[in-house]
C-alpha cells in the first residue's frame, strides 16, 4: 500500500482534474442546485457519501463478478443498476434510521442516480492506471470516490457563493439565469486551470 | 400534432440542450472538435430512437412504480450495443469520446423523453419524436463544437481555414479547447437564445 498514491489521487481529483471544472462530470446538478449555499452544501455531502459507497460497491462487482466470469461488456448495465439500487437503499435506510440526516439530504438523493459523476467515477476507477501500468486497488478506488466527491463539493460551494451575490447584481436581462452561471463557471474553471501546472507524480 | 411538427419541434423550439438545458455534460465535454460533436450526437440519437421505441412498445407492461429502473436498463442495453459497435467499427471516435459513451446512460435527454413522451404515446410517434430530439441534440453539439474548434484551433472539421487562405502562423486560443472554453461558449450561446426569446416577446407585446 503506497501512501503517496493516496496523496496523488486527492490532489488530482480535487484540484488538477476537478470532476466538474476539469472533467465535465456532474454539470446538471452543478448548475441546478447551486442557487443557494445551504442546498449546495447538502447536495455536496450527499454526493460525497454516494460516490464513496458507489466506488466501493462497483469495484467489488468488477473484481468478483465481472472479471472472474469474463463479462466485462456488461459493465455499464451492472454499474448503473447497482448505483440506482444503492441510492434507493440509502434513501430507505436514512428515512428509517436517521430522520434528521434524511431531512437534510433526502431531497437530493433521487437526483444523484442520474449524476454522471457517480457513474463516471465508477468507470474511471476501473480504467485508470498508474505510470507503471498497475490499476487502482480497492482502497485507492474508494479514496478516489471520496476525493472526487470533495472536488465536486468544492466547485458547487464556490459556485453557490458567487451565485448568491449575483442575484443582487444588475446584469443584462438576456444574461440572467443560466447564461451568467455558465460564464461564471468559465471564470472559475480558468482559475482551476492554474493547478494544471502542478505535478506530483 | 402533425408528424412534421412532431419531428421538427426538437430542432430549435424545444431543443434539448439550448432550450431545455438537458444533457449538459456531454455537450460541454466532447465538443472540442466538430467530428466528436457529430459522433456523440449520432450515438445519442441511436440510443434515443432505440430506447424510445422499446419503452413505447412496453408501456402497457411496465408497472408505474418501478418504471425508472426499467427505463434505465433498456437505455443501458442500447448504450452497450452502441459502445461495442463503435469500438469495433470506428475505434478512433470511440477512443476520443472515451468515458462519455457509457455515460450516455445518465444523459437526462434520453430518460426525459422515455418518461415524458415514449411512455405515453404510440411507437411511431415516439420514434419520430426521438429522431427530432436526437437531431436537435446533434445540432446543438455541432453549434458549440464549431465555435470551439474555430476559435481554439482555427480550423473547421479538421481543415485549417487560416492556412488555406494563406495566413501562415495562425495559432488558436488553447483556452477554448480546454474546459473554460466549453463553459464560456455554452454561456454565450444560451445568452443569445435568451436575448432572442426576449426580443420576440417584446415584439408580440408591442403589437
Amino acid at each position: 500500500m503506497d501512501f503517496s498514491h493516496l496523496v496523488v489521487i486527492a490532489v488530482s481529483s480535487i484540484f488538477i482534474n476537478n470532476f466538474v471544472l476539469g472533467r465535465f462530470l456532474g454539470i446538471c446538478p452543478f448548475v441546478g442546485v447551486s442557487k443557494k449555499l445551504d442546498s449546495a452544501v447538502g447536495m455536496g455531502m450527499a454526493v460525497i457519501f454516494v460516490m464513496t459507497l458507489a466506488s466501493i460497491v462497483t469495484y467489488t462487482i468488477q473484481k468478483f463478478i465481472l472479471d472472474p466470469y469474463d463479462i466485462q461488456y456488461l459493465q455499464t448495465i451492472a454499474f448503473i443498476l447497482v448505483i440506482a439500487s444503492l441510492v434507493q437503499f440509502i434513501e430507505m435506510f436514512m428515512k428509517k434510521n436517521m430522520p434528521s440526516l434524511y431531512s437534510a439530504l433526502g431531497i437530493f438523493l433521487p437526483l444523484i442516480t442520474t449524476n454522471c459523476a457517480v457513474l463516471g467515477v465508477a468507470i474511471l476507477n476501473i480504467d485508470s492506471t498508474w505510470a507503471d501500468g498497475t490499476k487502482y486497488n480497492f482502497i485507492e478506488s474508494a479514496w478516489n470516490g471520496f476525493t472526487g466527491g470533495v472536488g465536486f463539493t468544492v466547485a458547487l460551494v464556490l459556485m453557490a457563493g458567487i451565485r448568491e451575490r449575483l442575484e443582487l447584481a444588475d446584469i443584462p436581462e438576456s444574461m440572467k439565469g443560466l447564461p451568467i452561471a455558465f460564464v461564471t463557471s468559465a471564470l472559475i474553471a480558468m482559475a482551476f486551470l492554474g493547478f494544471s501546472g502542478m505535478s506530483i507524480m | 400534432m402533425s408528424m412534421m411538427k412532431n419531428l421538427t419541434k426538437g430542432f430549435f423550439k424545444e431543443n434539448p440542450v439550448l432550450v431545455l438545458a438537458l444533457g449538459l455534460c456531454p455537450s460541454l465535454a466532447v465538443t472540442t472538435s466538430i467530428e466528436n460533436g457529430i459522433g456523440m450526437g449520432l450515438a445519442a440519437t441511436a440510443v434515443l430512437v432505440g430506447s424510445s421505441a422499446i419503452v413505447s412498445l412496453l408501456k402497457k407492461f411496465i408497472p408505474g412504480s418501478v418504471r425508472i429502473p426499467i427505463f434505465i436498463v433498456i437505455i443501458a442495453t442500447f448504450v452497450t450495443m452502441i459502445d461495442l459497435t463503435l469500438q469495433a467499427f470506428i475505434p478512433a471516435l470511440s477512443k476520443s469520446l472515451g468515458l462519455f459513451i457509457p455515460l450516455i446512460v445518465v444523459n437526462c435527454i434520453i430518460l426525459g423523453r422515455a418518461e415524458a413522451y415514449a411512455s405515453k404515446n404510440s411507437v411511431f410517434d415516439s420514434i419520430i419524436d426521438a429522431i427530432g430530439m436526437g437531431i436537435g441534440f446533434t445540432i446543438a453539439l455541432v453549434l458549440i463544437s464549431s465555435v470551439r474548434e474555430f476559435t481554439g484551433t482555427g480550423s473547421l472539421l479538421g481543415y485549417p481555414l487560416f492556412q488555406l487562405m494563406g495566413i501562415e502562423g495562425f495559432k488558436g486560443s488553447i483556452m477554448m479547447i480546454l474546459p473554460p472554453g466549453g463553459f464560456l461558449t455554452m454561456g454565450l450561446i444560451l445568452a443569445f437564445m435568451q436575448w432572442n426569446r426576449l426580443r420576440k416577446k417584446a415584439k408580440e407585446g408591442g403589437r
